[in-house]
């Protein structure tokens, strides 16, 4: 496969490391060739989309001029947020005007349309399924997983186009063929309460907790996310989330890219499961063991 | 139920909504799937498709000064299910942007946090999550902010102390520096 740009994002280097680090590792495994941007900077994520849409598509560009100049033309990321914020640039500079408004706050002019698609669009459309089967050697047999999706990895429909935005199946899909049972989650694209965990942690306590609640009621082991944030609100505020509603919510919250790679047999030290709030161990103890060729 | 004369309506409050949005507000005929749909609604003053009226009826200082532009999580639903096409989280960003030019912020902690961000990525290139916590809780007076999660989030090095700044992290204030001069509206 061609070599394709990767935007590891700010929560990347943070809260979100082992997403960033299970992301290049199953990618990897898989013959995805990712190059990271040299001196990527932010894309303002939601701050800066509130703010002014110039000033917000400027951020994005800058990165997006810098892939330009790696002579590529498709950037990926795992976070759903700088993937909005990249798409939303590159959509709204087809327009001449608002590219000119965009250039004239930058440095380096970015001049091409590049396509930003997620880590998980570019697992779901460019590698074959058959192919993720063939190399699972630890199966997920015997896991119960709840497949949330967030808010804005498909939404809306005509900027992201991929995969459904009311149902969408992507991770379902990969989940399944690793071996595990997902159950039929309704609230895969509710919002998670986003970046008000901060400013407003009774409104995430109350979004995350409808969310987790909805996941204990199908019986599953774990939830499997693909956002920072929303992994984040549903695993490192779950504390924080039991106070306020006098729950006792104890689910790990994965990236699908951890159990992927799990499922793949990549070295664990690449999954960071040690990085998790919610004890793992409990829900990984369920995945029964591959029989032993006699 | 509230009446508007109309004869009250702000109309460059209308036209401006709508060229900075390019949307057609006119087109919402409040069937509701927006509030419908919207997860904030329980914590909001107003709910999505009463903004949509305030609009249309051009009442500025109502829609400015209402806490749900705030508390918008920018989550698209309304956006994705508006059976006219309208981009109803296009026009909740917008109204934010113009409540805050003119001074408004009535969730101040969001506009904070929101503040913090940008000046953290201002300063670095990128978002310095430890720093702008620290930001946000001197600013705020909310010193205690997840304090509780502390142990947990150090004991697993979910938090550099240190910012990452990058090479090119002038360019990237000087995206800020020229934006504040432009005087974009967008």
């Amino acid at each position: 496969m061609n070599k394709i740009a990767y935007y590891p994002g700010c929560s990347g280097q943070g809260t979100s490391e082992e997403y960033d680090r299970s992301s290049r590792a199953i990618c990897k495994a898989l013959g995805i060739d990712l190059v990271d941007i040299p001196d990527w900077s932010c894309c303002g994520s939601t701050p800066a989309h509130t703010v002014n849409h110039v000033l917000s598509a400027a951020l994005s560009a800058r990165n997006l001029a810098l892939v330009e100049g790696m002579g590529l033309d498709t950037v990926t990321t795992p976070c759903p947020s700088c993937l909005t914020n990249l798409r939303t640039a590159a959509h709204k500079m087809e327009n001449p005007e608002f590219r000119a408004k965009v250039n004239a706050l930058l440095d380096v002019p970015c001049t091409k349309t590049i396509e930003a698609q997620s880590v998980l669009q570019i697992l779901t459309e460019n590698v074959d399924m058959t192919l993720i089967k063939s190399r699972v050697v630890k199966p997920l047999t015997g896991i119960k997983i709840a497949c949330y999706y967030g808010c804005i990895m498909n939404r809306p429909p005509e900027l992201m186009r991929f995969d459904h935005h009311e149902n969408p199946m992507a991770m379902d899909n990969i989940m399944t063929a690793l071996g595990a049972e997902v159950v039929p989650y309704p609230l895969k694209v509710e919002c998670c309460g986003a970046s008000f965990g901060i400013a407003r942690g009774d409104i995430v306590a109350r979004l995350s907790g409808k969310l987790l609640d909805a996941g204990r009621r199908l019986g599953a082991d774990a939830f499997v996310t693909a956002c920072p944030l929303c992994q984040m609100n549903l695993d490192m505020r779950q504390g924080q989330i039991n106070d306020a509603l006098h729950e006792n919510f104890k689910i790990p919250v994965f990236y699908y890219t951890q159990l992927l790679g799990y499922a793949l047999g990549l070295d664990r030290a690449d999954l960071g499961f040690e990085k998790l709030c919610v004890d793992p161990r409990l829900a990984l103890g369920r995945i029964k063991q591959p029989a032993q060729a006699s | 139920m509230q009446i508007f004369d109309l004869a009250t309506a702000d109309l460059d409050f209308i036209a401006e909504v709508e060229a900075r949005s390019h949307q057609n507000v006119k087109n919402c005929y409040q069937c509701g799937n927006c509030t419908a749909g919207c997860p904030y609604n329980f914590a909001y003053d107003y709910s999505v498709s009463q903004i949509m009226r305030l609009i249309q009826t051009g009442q500025k200082e109502a829609v400015l000064k209402s806490r749900s532009l705030w508390l918008c999580g920018s989550c698209q639903s309304c956006t994705t299910r508006c059976p006219n096409n309208i981009d109803v989280a296009t026009i909740m960003d917008v109204c934010r942007h113009m409540a805050r030019e003119q001074g408004y912020a009535t969730e101040r902690n969001v506009k904070l946090f929101s503040d913090a961000f940008l000046h953290s990525v201002e300063k670095h290139g990128r978002a310095y999550e430890l720093g702008l916590m620290t930001e946000y809780m001197t600013r705020s007076g909310r010193v205690f902010t997840d304090v509780d999660l502390a142990p947990t989030v150090l004991m697993r090095g979910k938090l550099p102390f240190k910012p990452h700044p990058i090479q090119g992290r002038e360019q990237v204030t000087r995206i800020f520096e020229r934006f504040r001069k432009g005087g974009i509206n967008e």
